[in-house]
């Protein structure tokens, strides 16, 4: 068993607008702010992208091992489309738990899938690690915020990816590409 | 704290690779040169988006968000911060950084959250850059529709409670 191979691009569309926006703004800044504001802005995004490299790595393998460990069918019993609520709920656990940014998360959930998850347990798996992933919000929502609101940030958090999760599930009969 | 994230995802990396290679061998190999391939495609999107990000942050109207967001600016403004939100770059410091800024100049607590959740579950530069990379675009797009209620439902939350 190999790992469901997914068709990809490094460099497509979506990539080519964001690559415009970013140089038309870093011209922009060049032009109003000057070399030294371009320069210590372009040292804090390289030095930014330093950090998250390691990441990315992790979650690539974590998601290539992960889906060469857990065989089909338990991710398909767990979290396929058969999986009821309970499949949410383990997705939601799974992506509060899981460390690291949205480069290792989607990874991870594109791998899943590729291996048999239900879209609903996968858009909770995500959504749960954006509301309620805990590295990021002690990494940096934390300092930026206190305790006080990001515990409470985090409380009205806590039912939305199973709510969402649930919604997706239902919707995905209008987005699914059509039977051939 | 950084540091420890890195060890926490990195011992993960090692306890599947190891399960993995004591198993199978070969498809320990195998693993390693998908996951190479994910990784040097996600490559590019993750630098231009970065580094795109810190610019394109740099050339937003910041000082209009506060008086926009204030805590008598009722629906609208919540309408307004999930906007903001979804617009502002991914980046991890971006959103939480205009958010205390906002905060600070008298923005409501529920419109800020609303702002950080939006900002958390659509800042469509990573959307498009990073999330669509890596996951089926009908999945991501999917993922997108059913997050639509979700900042209104945090901030009506927090209206209702009193809190923060």
């Amino acid at each position: 068993m190999t790992p469901a191979r997914r068709p990809r691009r490094a460099f497509d569309w979506s990539a080519a607008v964001i690559a415009t926006l970013a140089i038309s703004s870093a011209v922009y800044v060049l032009i109003r702010d000057g070399q030294a504001r371009f320069l210590s802005i372009l040292t804090d995004d390289v030095l930014l992208v330093g950090t998250m490299l390691p990441k990315v790595l992790a979650g690539s393998l974590i998601g290539a091992f992960v889906t060469l460990l857990l065989p089909r069918e338990t991710i398909v019993k767990w979290v396929g489309a058969e999986s009821g609520i309970g499949g949410i709920l383990v997705a939601t656990f799974a992506g509060a738990i899981l460390p690291g940014g949205p480069f290792t998360i989607y990874p991870v959930a594109g791998s899943f899938l590729a291996a048999g998850a239900d879209v609903g347990a996968a858009c909770a798996f995500v959504i749960s690690w954006t509301l309620i992933g805990y590295t990021r919000a002690i990494v940096w929502e934390l300092p930026f915020f206190g305790l006080d609101f990001v515990t409470w940030r985090i409380l009205y958090s806590l039912p939305l990816p199973i709510l969402s999760g649930l919604l997706a599930r239902y919707a995905w009969r209008f987005f699914r590409p059509a039977a051939p | 704290m950084n540091l420890a994230i890195d060890i926490a995802l990195w011992a993960i990396v090692v306890a599947l690779g190891l399960t993995l290679f004591l198993r199978d061998q070969p498809m320990f190999s195998d693993a390693l040169r998908f996951g190479r391939r994910e990784f040097f495609a996600l490559l590019p999107r993750i630098a231009i988006g970065m580094i795109g990000s810190g610019f394109i942050a740099e050339i937003l109207p910041k000082e209009l968000i506060p008086t926009l967001l204030g805590p008598g600016s009722g629906v609208p403004g919540l309408l307004f911060a999930t906007i903001a939100g979804a617009l502002t770059p991914g980046g991890p410091v971006v959103g939480f950084a205009i958010a205390t800024a906002a905060l600070k100049s008298g923005a409501g607590a529920p419109h800020i959250i609303a702002y950080t959740i939006a900002w958390a579950l659509f800042a469509l530069p990573r959307v498009i850059t990073f999330e669509i990379a890596a996951m089926p675009a009908r999945v991501v797009w999917l993922r997108v529709a059913v997050s639509l209620p979700l900042p209104f439902l945090a901030a009506w939350a927090a209206m209702l409670t009193g809190r923060p």
